[in-house]
């Protein structure tokens, strides 16, 4: 359970906050929000499972994430890192609390919003690749701007520059299973920047890999952090991984 | 219970003798499709339908084998004298399948999206498999009479639960990982189910589409007591004269025809997934 968790590296340059998670809840099980006032009456974790049977995942989160930067969430093994980067996306929906990117509440979104959201602002990278299997690389990193309906011809350049960016050039017509684990991962993370978006969520994107392949990538991501950094204004990137391997 | 029995029969004939005309009118299509059809195989001249069966086994295969088997069987099949017999059977193979194809995949998508439908259908889909098939085929031949069309519904009902079940099984077996890869990226309702989980779903969807031809094949004995025209007929014959031979050149046609329907689509099936072939480190 990530809880009470205030934002712990502040930026030197106190620049605007892209992402602010106030008080955030996540309880799963079968009636979450009657579970919520157990929770704020200060039951604890273990208490609220056996007597209740539910799980306490999040635990009053306030994060300000600032732009531009790279925030790393750390956790054991089931602290809840993963569920709370979904929370940021809306992948998984809170029990209570808010979440505001540029200002905008996420959870007040309309379907079509948070699609939209989703396509333009926020993509995401994931922890065993989670690439479409049935098409080949430059489709997979394509996938962004399909979803966009962004004409073909543009897609394909623009994700070329990704592929070659990556390190993956003279793989395009391969499908993911014939790539190694790290050259998987470099298609999610060609993916997940082909769509321009402002912020990348990776959960533990590289936790997959071996350690030598880690390094590399990290490399690469801090490379490319750099780079977008002059690119595009608002380049921010939430990294998560364990905290065995957190070396940035 | 006398009373019962006697109630349901004569409110299912007195149903019968209200809609009957009703619902004969609409299956009325699917009839004329039907006889369009198996005119057409019939009236055809022979080498030109084992030339169009043979380039589709070419495309469903790319086995020489498999296309040369598909031509023997069907020339062993015409020097017997059982042409005309198999092209009817053939005929009524492919609009069965392709009815239940296309009844039986939405379903089986629906199935997929709700588990309170899936509670429901299932049941239906058992009844469907294990019931008599004579049993049904009281209530069809009531409404319908004997024909192509009770004979027609009659092998679906039998022909269609395969396809519904591993198009079910096959869109809920989708990495939920990908699934959210895909969601995360904003992909729409439509998105996700035609870009993701029917094209992730085809080889179960294919191994029911093999199923749903298989049970229709075995049902073409059966739909022949209700008036379908076939390779069941002079099997039904052999059956109450004691016809060995007759019986068994026209089982074995059924058989051949099993065998080539089920390697083409076995093989297409498989093509699908050729992104699994030449896997890394395999």
């Amino acid at each position: 359970m990530v809880s009470g968790c205030r934002s712990t590296w502040k930026v030197p340059m106190a620049s605007e906050t892209k992402v602010a998670i106030k008080n955030l809840y996540k309880i799963f099980g079968k009636d979450p929000a009657g579970m919520i006032n157990h929770v704020q009456n200060g039951i604890s974790k273990k208490e609220l499972l056996e007597q209740y049977g539910s799980v306490l995942a999040l635990n009053d989160v306030n994060i300000d994430i600032p732009a531009r930067n790279i925030q790393v969430i750390m956790g054991l093994s089931g602290s809840g890192k993963s569920t709370l980067i979904r929370h940021v996306n809306r992948l998984i929906e809170p029990t209570s609390g808010e979440i505001i990117v540029d200002g905008q509440n996420v959870l007040g979104m309309s379907k079509t919003e948070l699609r939209e959201f989703r396509r333009h602002t926020a993509s995401m990278v994931f922890q065993r690749f989670a690439l479409l299997p049935h098409h080949t690389i430059v489709d997979n990193v394509s996938y962004g701007l399909t979803v966009q309906k962004v004409p073909k011809q543009e897609a394909a350049e623009r994700s070329q520059q990704w592929i070659d960016r990556v390190g993956l050039t003279g793989y395009e017509k391969h499908f993911p299973s014939q790539l190694s684990g790290g050259m998987q991962q470099r298609v999610g993370l060609a993916r997940a920047l082909a769509t321009d978006a402002e912020i990348l969520l990776m959960d533990e994107a590289f936790s997959a890999l071996d350690p030598l392949i880690r390094t590399d990538m990290q490399d690469v991501l801090l490379g490319l952090q750099e780079e977008l950094h002059k690119t595009f204004s608002l380049s921010l990137t939430i990294l998560m991984r364990h905290c065995a391997s957190v070396k940035i | 219970m006398r009373d019962l029995k006697k109630y349901i029969d004569i409110s299912f004939k007195d149903f019968s003798r209200t809609y009957g005309d009703g619902i004969e009118t609409f299956f009325d299509p699917l009839l004329y499709f039907l006889v369009w059809f198996e005119k057409l195989l019939i009236n055809a001249p022979w080498p030109l339908i084992i030339l169009v069966i043979a380039i589709l086994a070419w495309i469903g295969s790319r086995s020489w084998l498999v296309v040369a088997g598909t031509i023997c069987s069907f020339l062993v099949i015409g020097y017997f004298g059982m042409w005309k017999d198999t092209m009817s059977t053939l005929a009524i193979i492919s609009v069965s399948t392709l009815l239940c194809i296309s009844v039986g995949i939405p379903i089986g998508i629906l199935m997929s999206r709700s588990d309170r439908l899936q509670s429901m259908v299932t049941p239906v889909l058992d009844v469907m498999q294990t019931i008599p098939s004579f049993v049904y085929l009281i209530p069809v031949v009531m409404l319908l009479g004997i024909g192509k069309v009770p004979g027609l519904i009659a092998v679906c009902i039998y022909a269609i639960p395969p396809i519904v079940r591993l198009t079910n099984l096959g869109i809920r077996l989708v990495d939920k990982e990908v699934l959210e890869a895909a969601e995360s990226f904003g992909a729409s309702y439509n998105q996700k189910l035609f870009g993701v989980q029917i094209p992730l779903a085809l080889p179960n969807i294919f191994a029911g589409v093999n199923q749903t031809i298989m049970m229709a094949l075995a049902m073409v004995v059966i739909a022949s007591m209700i008036g379908v025209k076939g390779l069941g007929v002079p099997v039904l014959r052999a059956v109450s004269n004691q016809y060995l031979a007759l019986g068994l050149l026209n089982g074995l046609a059924i058989v051949a025809l099993a065998i080539i329907f089920d390697r083409i689509s076995q093989s297409f099936g498989k093509r699908l997934q050729k992104h699994l072939e030449s896997a890394h480190g395999v």
